[in-house]
């Protein structure tokens, strides 16, 4: 029996394929989160746009709060710790989370090496914008990748950027010197063909940053995500549990659009959402961590 | 052809493995998809999501009458809502097979493993290398069930009537052997 293996780690994340990750800050919002079909939740003190509002160091959030939501729902409990911070990982491990987010939303611990997952047992999610990002978080042991978007933003235009440059750029490969790709991506050959002949990434990949509505959950699926992340977007909505219940119904059914116009039909304002043009270079989430 | 129920969870990798021993395969996502199909796979994913999505869309109504002359085979999270029982009231059970079974009983991901199981088909024996993620356990198998795969004396799979469901993850390690016994010689 092993208990290490890779495939372990990618297995809970092909679990999670075709469902919604919710970030919650508190047990009544976990439950009404796993009440509404969420396929997992992310444990977080604030949620992304308040980070954003409030300024200051944004850390890996109070176990005391995580442990709390662990003990309330049944659903696998994800929790968010700071690029390069290691030693954030190893508390989340020991406090037995189901996935470490090693996320741009909090303040980076190290500018120039993310962790090193392989020792871990716990696996690990990581945002990218591009392929060269994507496969250098896999090379570092990341079992599952997610578009970073723009994190609090309620604006869809980042995810859809990352997307489709993930999508183009595995297409490319067909036509490339792979070498000079492997090169490029500061990533060994192996990896770079293995996306090529399989024509996808070596993990799932996930949607994350700035989804708000059901008709962005169907976009996010049909250009390819497996699964969406919505952090902001529900709790900060004036009608949680609903838009919840929706978003899931339209990833389930994201193929439909009646299904998704009938999740969307009754439900009240969504967040406001910020302009990327209102956000500056320097504070976007999405910059930190290559 | 079979369906695969793909509200939620990894139907992808059982649509690969039907495709691996010759049989077509088709989504299910909506009740008259099952009216197209002769057999079903319920998929791992998390049980919560799939009875919710399953109840909303009347599809566990039309899952039990389709039961009662296909075969359904669940692996996992499927595995929790064919059982009789699975003592969470978040959870639907359908009851296609009499035993009581336990939700992540080996605990939280970081207790998910792989390993050898034994797999019963009449006389012969064999040994398949699965993934356990976040899985159940059958902690009672009823009068009406049989057993067909172990991990060491644990039983990790059952079989009643037509119907198949075990704990664990063949089909992320690419074995075709359980769906080959629900889908080719179970007729």
């Amino acid at each position: 029996m092993t208990k290490d293996t890779f495939k372990v780690k990618v297995g809970l994340a092909e679990m999670l394929k075709g469902g919604v990750i919710m970030d919650v800050t508190n047990v009544e919002q976990a439950k009404i989160a796993e009440d509404a079909g969420a396929v997992s939740v992310m444990a977080l003190e604030r949620i992304p746009s308040d980070i954003r509002k409030d300024g200051g160091v944004a850390r890996m959030s109070n176990p005391h709060m995580i442990k709390e939501i662990q003990d309330n729902v049944s659903i696998p409990v994800m929790a968010k710790c700071r690029i390069g911070h290691f030693a954030e990982a190893q508390i989340l491990e020991a406090l037995e989370v189901d996935f470490i987010d090693e996320s741009e939303v909090l303040t980076m611990a190290d500018e120039h090496f993310h962790v090193d997952k392989h020792p871990f047992k716990v696996p690990f999610v990581c945002g990218a914008r591009n392929l060269g990002e994507a496969l250098r978080r896999v090379h570092e042991g990341a079992a599952l990748i997610r578009t970073k978007g723009e994190a609090g933003s309620g604006n869809i235009v980042e995810a859809v950027r990352h997307m489709k440059m993930i999508t183009s750029q595995i297409l490319e490969l067909k036509s490339a010197d792979l070498s000079k790709k492997a090169e490029e991506f500061r990533v060994p050959l192996e990896l770079v063909e293995q996306v090529e002949k399989n024509q996808k990434l070596p993990v799932p990949n996930f949607a994350a940053g700035g989804i708000a509505t059901p008709a962005d959950a169907s976009l996010m699926m049909q250009l390819g995500a497996e699964t969406v992340f919505v952090g902001s977007g529900i709790f900060k909505s004036q009608d949680p549990s609903e838009r919840a219940h929706a978003i899931v119904k339209s990833v389930a059914h994201y193929h439909n659009a009646k299904d998704v116009l009938v999740a969307s039909y009754d439900l009240k304002d969504a967040m406001k959402g910020i302009l990327m043009s209102d956000i500056p270079e320097e504070e976007k989430f999405s910059n930190r961590g290559d | 052809m079979i369906g695969v129920l793909a509200l939620q969870g990894n139907f992808q990798s059982h649509l690969n493995i039907l495709e691996k021993i010759n049989l077509e395969s088709l989504l299910v996502k909506k009740s008259e998809d099952l009216n197209r199909v002769s057999g079903l796979i319920i998929p791992g994913g998390e049980s919560t999501t799939m009875s919710k999505l399953l109840v909303n869309s009347n599809l566990d109504k039309k899952v039990k009458e389709f039961s009662k002359k296909n075969p359904i085979l669940g692996t996992c999270a499927g595995a929790i809502i064919m059982s009789k029982n699975s003592s969470d009231k978040r959870v639907l059970n359908l009851g296609l097979l009499d035993m009581d079974i336990d939700r992540n009983a080996y605990g939280r991901q970081v207790f998910s493993f792989s390993d050898q199981i034994k797999i019963i088909d009449g006389e012969n024996k064999s040994n398949c290398e699965v993934l356990f993620i976040r899985a159940p356990k059958i902690i009672n198998v009823g009068n009406n069930c049989d057993v067909f795969a172990f991990r060491n004396d644990e039983v990790v799979g059952v079989k009643q009537g037509k119907h198949f469901a075990i704990t664990c993850h063949p089909e992320l390690m690419g074995n075709t052997k359980i769906h080959e016994m629900c889908f080719k010689k179970n007729r």
